[in-house]
């Protein structure tokens, strides 16, 4: 019991940073931008996460922090890949590698230190209640945001006006700019909300997961959300049931080197891409029409007038 | 402005919307010259013109998607600066667009919806969308999604959506490019209604015999100019085409003295599964072209043309070779190299893109389709004076218009590049000439020229196969007609036969009665 309890708890903790930032893919996808720099605003959101909270002594400010250094990263993606029509895909990769570097440059000071981490939610008796009590009762705030930012995400998409333009920007931006919407403001802000995710996933690492900085510590994870997106073919549900997969996945890995099982650790990290892959080709044969995918994501628009 | 238009046009109506002095420039390049429009209400009124003669710069500006450079338009005698569409749409200006602004993943209720601009809920705007297009006969099912919907029925979203604005004034451009007799005799009821309750309408079109039906005045663009402003009714197809071309065109010659010899191009009961998501399944295609003969398969877009194209050019390959006999030998699973070999031409649909790498010279061009059996290639070499040799006789035989000697691709208008791709193939004397819409979005000289070249070559032996939704150039130039519906083709009929109304009902998927009065469609 105390280890099934141990195991949930630890895949919600893996889960978490997966989940912010993927949501925030999702809206940036939604809109019809492709931005692969998931891993780089990452990063720089863990690197400025922990100099806020070391600096100020509080995590809240820490995530502040961390928000605001994605959002920042994503407003130079949204610079050259909506205002100058710069290819996606060249620019997001480009700011992956402009953030780690950066990362180490602002992380640097703040090797070695370390923070009290984000304190877990604590309701007298209902956290104690045996198994379900500390999964459902003692997260940090962190988890809990996750779980009310995808729920947020799916309301404004299925069941709001701005959340319906969003989507029509990503089916057809022709259409989008011939109806009068402003198609690039509104990718913008898309691309702003994902940068701010990916910060806040970022965050969370130094914040909650181990309470200190460590130059590279995204350890993939931003194209873990990359894939996730896909995985959950754009849709928020699918994308909660991907995000828990995939942390399982990633503490199975580690368990599994504890067991002594003989899988090749390799081939575990392998696997949420594989799943990807595999949920792609299922997709593909599994709908007779209409595309899955933003029908416009990843293509350059530029307005005339 | 001097008033240049026959009398009694315009009743006594002061206009709804005026253009003064309109003019629309790109950098050294006039869009619109200082054009001056008057439409009032109750008025149908047709913008004719080429392609590149100005008018879709022109209904662009007047529904607030583009800033005029100079020159002002009055709505209701008072000068107005539109932000963008959406002012226009709250002034009363609705649109409905020839390429449509619909969104495939959408359905139909969402997309209706992004086109209003109110604070109406979800399930208002659902009501109403059911209400307005009952009251105008145009059924839809709100909660299906577009990708599955007919290209009849999209076109009846963008018609419905702009209705649910009460516009005062529609604007309609190529209304009809898409439909079937039937359903654009369907869509004229609709605007004869809407005239009738005193809306304006301003329609484009290139099908004159249509305009001279529907509208009530006629404003003919050239080269951004403004040529006239006519009474339609009062003039002949030919008379306005003489105005949207500034001069003569030439006719296409009668298909007299051509002799059928052997079946040079044979389908044995072709079925095939689609390719893509969206695709047609081929269902059991039987036809039989002999040498001298020009086959016109008519029907709406996307009820399999596309598919067979790709079958008989061997970019998708069947399982049994005797599907697709070329010259006597079964070819259906052979590569479109090997096809080229066997004597056959192929021109697609897709001028950039598919029958041309835009980003490429003219000679590499030709190169691409002509390496496998026209001796551009020695040794694996390339005789780029071979190819530059083709582009320079395709230029000359079809009057190709370009800059320099060999340009890219891309940098061609549509029908001069088309007049190339068309030439390319004809110049290597091909046994089988597959074509599909060989004159789509092709100005009327240009179409005259690429028509001729398709009979003379039907005259020299060929067999030729034009797949078309323009009815009219098929009465020109086939000898029979089919009709393709949902993957399947009708029985050929011959050409002076094929009715307007008999090919209507085929490509609306119904079989025509067998007594049926048969007028040909060019009469």
């Amino acid at each position: 019991m105390e280890l099934v309890e141990a195991i949930i708890l630890a895949v919600l903790a893996a889960s978490t940073p997966l989940l912010i930032a993927a949501t925030g893919e999702l809206v940036t996808e939604r809109a019809g931008v492709l931005n692969l720099g998931v891993e780089g605003m990452m990063i720089v959101g863990a690197a400025c996460g922990f100099a806020g909270a070391w600096l100020t002594g509080s995590i809240f400010i820490g995530a502040l922090f961390g928000i605001v250094a994605g959002t920042a990263m994503s407003l130079i993606f949204a610079l050259m890949a909506l205002g100058l029509a710069v290819n996606q895909v060249a620019t997001g990769l480009a700011l992956t590698i402009l953030g780690i570097g950066l990362s180490g440059l602002i992380g640097a000071g703040f090797v070695g230190e370390r923070i009290k981490p984000a304190v877990d939610l604590y309701i007298p008796g209902l956290t104690d209640i045996p198994l379900v009590g500390r999964v459902l009762f003692g997260e940090n705030a962190f988890v809990y945001c996750s779980i009310a930012l995808i729920i947020g995400v799916w309301w404004f998409l299925y069941r709001t006006r701005a959340g319906l333009i969003l989507r029509a920007c990503g089916d057809n931006h022709v259409s989008a700019h011939a109806l009068g919407y402003p198609v690039l403001r509104i990718r913008t802000f898309a691309v702003m909300f994902g940068g701010a995710c990916a910060g806040l996933a970022g965050a969370y690492l130094p914040l909650a997961y181990t309470p200190f900085f460590i130059p590279g510590m995204t350890a993939g994870r931003g194209w873990i959300a990359l894939a996730l997106v896909v995985f959950s073919s754009w849709r928020p549900g699918r994308l909660v049931v991907g995000a828990y997969l995939f942390g399982a996945v990633t503490i199975l890995q580690l368990h599994a080197q504890g067991w002594g099982v003989g899988i090749p650790s390799q081939f575990m990290s392998a696997l949420p891409y594989l799943a990807t892959v595999i949920v792609l080709v299922l997709l593909s044969r599994a709908r007779t029409g209409g595309s899955t995918a933003p029908a416009a994501l990843g293509t350059v628009f530029v307005p005339d007038r | 402005m001097l008033d240049s238009t026959p009398d009694g046009l315009h009743s006594g109506e002061s206009p709804l919307l005026q253009t003064l002095g309109l003019t629309k420039r790109y950098g050294d390049f006039l869009a619109n010259d200082a054009i001056d429009i008057d439409i009032r209400p109750k008025e149908i009124h047709a913008l004719l013109g080429e392609n590149g003669a100005g008018k879709s710069t022109l209904v662009k500006a007047i529904y607030g998607l583009i800033q005029p450079s100079a020159g002002e338009i009055r709505w209701q005698g008072e000068r107005i600066v539109l932000s963008g569409p959406s002012e226009a749409r709250s002034r009363g200006i609705g649109m409905v667009f020839q390429h449509f602004s619909l969104f495939d993943n959408l359905t139909v209720a969402e997309n209706v919806a992004l086109g209003l601009d109110g604070r109406e809920s979800f399930k208002d705007i659902s009501a109403r969308l059911e209400q307005v297009s009952r009251t105008y006969g145009l059924p839809l099912d709100p909660r299906r999604e577009v990708w599955q919907l007919s290209v009849g029925e999209r076109q009846r979203i963008e018609i419905v959506r702009a209705l649910m604005q009460d516009p005062k004034f529609l604007i309609l451009d190529e209304p009809t490019a898409v439909l079937t007799p039937q359903e654009a005799d369907q869509l004229f009821i609709v605007l004869e209604r809407l005239k009738a309750e005193g809306r304006a309408i301003l329609y484009i079109s290139h099908k004159l015999e249509e305009v001279k039906r529907l509208c009530d005045t006629a404003t003919i663009l050239r080269g951004g100019k403004k040529i006239q402003t006519c009474n339609p009714r009062l003039e002949t197809a030919a008379s306005l085409a003489r105005m949207m071309v500034g001069g003569e065109i030439k006719e296409v010659k009668a298909r007299a003295g051509r002799k059928t010899t052997v079946p040079r191009l044979v389908v044995n009961d072709l079925s095939l599964a689609p390719g893509e998501a969206h695709g047609v399944r081929l269902e059991h295609i039987s036809f039989e072209l002999k040498g001298g003969e020009i086959l016109g398969i008519a029907g709406v877009a996307g009820n399999g043309q596309d598919e067979l194209f790709a079958a008989l050019s061997g970019e998708r390959l069947s399982r049994d070779p005797g599907t697709v006999v070329i010259e006597g030998i079964a070819a259906g699973h052979l590569s479109i190299t090997q096809r080229r070999k066997l004597g056959a031409a192929f021109v697609p649909e897709e001028r950039l893109g598919h029958g041309t790498a835009p980003r490429m010279k003219l000679s590499e061009n030709a190169l691409l389709t002509g390496h496998a059996a026209s001796g551009m290639v020695h040794h694996g070499f390339i005789d780029t004076a071979a190819t530059l040799q083709t582009v320079d006789r395709a230029t000359e035989t079809f009057d190709v218009r370009k800059a320099k000697r060999d340009p890219e691709a891309a940098s061609l208008s549509g029908g001069n590049l088309q007049k190339f791709i068309v030439g390319r193939e004809i110049l290597r004397n091909p046994a089988v000439l597959v074509v599909s819409q060989p004159t789509w979005g092709v100005d009327a000289g240009a179409a005259a020229v690429i028509r001729q070249a398709l009979l003379d070559l039907a005259t020299a032996g060929a067999a030729v196969l034009v797949t078309s939704q323009d009815l009219d150039e098929l009465a020109d130039i086939a000898d029979r007609i089919a009709v393709m519906f949902h993957g399947r083709l009708s029985e050929p009929l011959a050409a002076r036969d094929a009715s307007r109304e008999k090919l209507g009902l085929l490509m609306g998927g119904s079989i025509p009665e067998p007594k049926e009065a048969a007028h040909a469609v060019g009469a």
